[in-house]
């Protein structure tokens, strides 16, 4: 009897598109991914490996406010991440610029008296301006100097880290020394919450949405777009066109740049769900872990930003499994183990794809000599 | 029945979606120079990786002296005696000629390198077949000419007597050319079977003894070389009548068009300059081909022309205007069209379509864009107008991936953007090689067709016969001067060889050797 489903003619147009390879190529990675961290959890944990795993994949269901409030910061940062690498930029340095970014909001928030309504949306603008600005200087050194965006990008994460720790420390509006954290923001400067009990989600998660999609039309549509994918593709070519390489290169570092900036301002500016309080920041010397997340979503999502909106969520999706799975007695990092995983394997995702289609044509020259 | 040293039978070869060999069968007569001859993408490489061991056939079986043998890899193949050169030398830059030669079959003596016995081994040959070399010298210094050599040497060090020979001629000078042909000719005298791949019919007709021609992936057929002609060959090998002199009223110059003063290049290699001071014009209505042997500074000059590089000194106008330090985009909208020499590395972005390759140079204009936004139906249909046009051929037309496309057709979708957009000056660099003769037909054409439009065409070639048939004046370059300016009505072959290795020149300083 002849399978319906994977019939030959059908399984010959799915593997002929592009977007259902790259597609099946992430599900590959999720599935292997996934796999490997219940062996991890079966060997941490025998006992509750079941029950963990379960809560692992289906825990973030019954908390997607909070699915949504996380996927946020590190949506924007996989923007940031992904947008920069179709133009063949690394921008590693999504954490600095997050990191700035935030502590522009938080400047604005804590520091500038604007009107009740206006107060967040100006905050959030700073966090833009914060992120672009630490952008900005490794696109004008690769592009002036040719210094590696890699390197500098790496060492702006701590620059911008430590300089963010002096000025809160500093600063006695901002920090609470006795808590070494920073103090509530007021109110006026908190985004508006879309009223999920129990969560901080806000309408962030709505801006991010809509400025991957407006990433997706830059890409796609202008010619901005076009000179930034030519030059990621092959920059001999897009020298030989006349595209101006210098200043496409800066301008795409701004953009990344804004883009985790955003992503900060997002995470900081949330309202939070106890009233007179808000989220804070501890000035203790670590990297903002939302930035290098970011390079795993944006891998995870082929540095396309609507793949890079599921990616964010469903990374998010994980991160609060893997929370309430350690309950049971889990260790967080296990999380990340599964999460790292997940990563590795969409590396490999090209190759596994390729294995992927091949299976898929044997079958199909089976189907057809039968 | 006849002597055959290697019978390559019914050999099929397929690659996913393509046949690329298709019940090929070919006979190497021991002693014989035997030519293989097709355009590009007929198989020949495919075969001869077959025969190589690098490729396993579906079907079909190769014999040597009539016993079946199986040829897994390049190890195999040369214990049965089979060498190879290939159209790019296998060669290790920083190894001198002699580590190159014995590599693989160091001979050694409990791990120890014994360098003087193969020293010996290597100068005997190179004696006895005057193949010169000189075994101290570094690869990454020596000339193509001697590298070739160093190749052939390779072969005759592990005592093949069957040699494959890979469009050898493709990177020497006519001199080089002749010297290749007698050491091949003293190779078949000496029994030793040669299997010569080209697609320069010249060379099949003064050395081979017997020629197969190979047509999308089949085998068209094995004639005597002493019964056929030219002319029968290239029917063979493209199945159409091929013109192989461009037809071309005498040339009208106008204008001048492209004036290049003094303008030296620093080298990217060394310390030293790759252009030296060159000066010439072109003017419109004329084909001025820069010849010489590759490497002699052509690349850099023109890349000062059109921008790609900083230029250390010098003045270029185009039609009277300084574009000495104009943008790319900026000598582009003066007028400059430029097919590239590397068309996958600077004239094409391989992973973007065919359409967006075909705006590559026009995206920008109000034509294709509205306040930043690309008008995708205007790229389309002006695309789909330029393929049908130059007859690009392609899988899925303009949304065909470029680098899924055929090396002609990707060249014809960089002429056609080249020769639709606006433009006074043509530059085009080496533009039909690695073609087949109807490709180059179709461009030698268009240039042609595109001076008698009244445009300047600057032509650099490493070809002779597209130097010969294609210029209207000839500027030969020579490390990084140009030594000698020519009229390819009056010049011969020999001679123009001449000024391209350097031993004579009639432009420059040193006159002594004028004529």
């Amino acid at each position: 009897m002849q399978n319906k489903l994977f019939s030959p003619s059908r399984l010959r147009t799915l593997t002929g598109s592009k977007g259902f390879s790259t597609f099946t190529a992430a599900l590959l990675a999720i599935v292997l991914g996934l796999i490997f961290g219940f062996l991890v959890m079966v060997i941490a944990l025998p006992a509750n490996a079941g029950q963990g795993f379960s809560r692992v994949l289906f825990g973030g269901f019954s908390r997607l406010g909070d699915v949504f409030y996380f996927a946020t910061p590190i949506l924007m940062t996989g923007l940031s991440v992904g947008f920069a690498f179709k133009m063949g930029l690394f921008n590693i340095g999504a954490s600095g610029q997050y990191t700035m970014g935030m502590f522009f909001a938080m400047y604005v928030g804590f520091m500038w008296k604007v009107p009740d309504g206006l107060h967040w949306v100006i905050c959030v603008l700073a966090g833009l301006i914060g992120g672009m600005l630490w952008g900005c200087i490794p696109g004008i050194l690769k592009a002036l100097c040719n210094v590696n965006e890699v390197i500098t990008s790496i060492m702006f994460n701590y620059i911008g880290m430590y300089l963010v720790d002096m000025l809160v420390q500093n600063n006695g509006t901002m920090y609470v020394a006795m808590k070494t954290r920073t103090a509530y923001l007021p109110a006026s400067a908190q985004m508006p919450s879309l009223g999920v009990e129990n969560s901080n989600v806000n309408v962030s998660i709505f801006i991010a949405i809509i400025i991957a999609v407006l990433l997706y039309v830059t890409l796609n549509k202008t010619t901005f777009g076009y000179e930034l994918k030519a030059t990621g593709f092959n920059k001999f070519a897009s020298k030989y066109a006349g595209m101006n390489d210098k200043r496409n290169t800066i301008l795409t570092m701004v953009i990344a740049g804004g883009l985790s900036g955003l992503g900060g301002a997002f995470y900081i500016l949330a309202p939070s769900t106890i009233a007179g309080s808000s989220m804070t920041y501890e000035p203790i010397s670590v990297i903002a872990a939302n930035g290098f997340t970011g390079i795993a979503v944006a891998l995870l999502g082929a540095s396309n930003p609507i793949g890079i909106i599921f990616s964010s969520i469903f990374i998010s999706h994980i991160q609060r499994g893997g929370t309430l799975a350690s309950l049971l007695g889990y260790k967080p990092e296990i999380i990340d183990i599964v999460i790292a995983v997940i990563i590795y394997f969409s590396a490999f995702s090209l190759i596994m794809n390729a294995a992927f289609t091949r299976f898929i044509k044997k079958i199909r020259r089976k189907g057809a000599k039968a | 029945m006849e002597n055959y040293i290697i019978e390559m039978l019914h050999i099929t070869k397929e690659f996913p979606g393509i046949i690329a060999n298709d019940d090929i069968t070919l006979q190497l007569k021991k002693g014989e120079i035997h030519a293989l001859l097709g355009e590009n993408g007929a198989g020949k490489s495919t075969l001869m990786s077959v025969l190589f061991g690098l490729y396993q056939a579906e079907k079909g079986e190769i014999r040597k002296n009539g016993q079946v043998v199986k040829i897994n890899n390049p190890n195999d193949a040369n214990s049965l005696g089979i060498g190879m050169v290939h159209q790019h030398f296998k060669l290790v830059e920083i190894f001198t000629v002699l580590e190159n030669i014995i590599l693989g079959v160091e001979p050694n003596k409990l791990g120890f390198l014994q360098k003087k016995e193969a020293r010996e081994k290597v100068m005997a040959l190179s004696k006895k077949y005057g193949l010169q070399v000189d075994p101290d010298a570094l690869i990454e210094k020596i000339s193509v000419g001697m590298q070739q050599r160093v190749e052939i040497l390779k072969m005759l060090y592990r005592d093949n007597d069957i040699l494959i020979f890979d469009e050898p001629t493709a990177v020497l000078t006519p001199q080089e050319i002749d010297e290749l042909m007698e050491i091949m000719r003293g190779f078949a005298r000496e029994g030793k079977s040669i299997l010569f791949i080209t697609h320069k019919l010249n060379e099949i007709m003064s050395v081979a003894d017997r020629c197969t021609v190979l047509r999308k992936g089949k085998c068209i057929g094995t004639v005597e070389i002493k019964n056929t002609s030219k002319e029968e060959l290239s029917h063979m090998m493209v199945g159409r009548q091929i013109s192989f002199t461009v037809d071309k009223e005498e040339a009208q110059p106008k204008d001048v068009v492209l004036s290049v003063k003094n303008v030296s290049v620093p080298s990217r290699t060394s310390k030293k300059h790759a252009v030296k001071g060159v000066s010439f014009e072109v003017r419109a209505g004329e084909i001025v081909c820069l010849a010489g042997i590759e490497g002699n500074g052509q690349t850099e000059l023109i890349s000062a022309i059109t921008g790609l590089e900083k230029m250390s000194s010098g003045e270029i106008h185009l039609q009277g205007r300084d574009i000495t330090k104009a943008s790319i985009r900026k000598r582009s909208k003066a007028g400059i069209s430029h097919i590239p020499e590397d068309r996958h590395k600077y004239g094409l972005v391989l992973d973007y379509t065919l359409e967006d390759n075909i705006v590559l140079q026009r995206y920008w204009q109000p034509e294709f864009q509205k306040h930043g936004f690309i008008k995708k139906a205007e790229v389309r249909s002006y695309a789909q107008r330029l393929i049908g046009q130059y007859d690009v051929r392609s899988g899925q037309g303009p949304i065909t991936i470029t680098r899924s496309m055929s090396g002609g057709n990707q060249q014809k979708a960089i002429i056609a953007r080249e020769l639709d957009k606006k433009h006074e000056l043509l530059i085009a660099v080496q533009p039909t090689r690695g073609l087949d003769v109807g490709a180059i037909e179709f461009i030698h054409k268009q240039l042609v067709h595109n001076r008698d439009e009244g445009k300047g065409v600057l032509l650099v070639s490493l070809e002779l016969d597209e130097v010969m048939n294609v210029s209207d004046r000839i500027l030969v370059m020579y490390e990084g001067e140009i030594v000698g300016e020519l009229d390819p009505k009056k010049v011969t072959v020999e001679k123009l060889g001449l000024y391209m290795s350097g031993a004579k020149r009639n432009i420059g300083k040193e006159k002594e050797h004028a004529e």
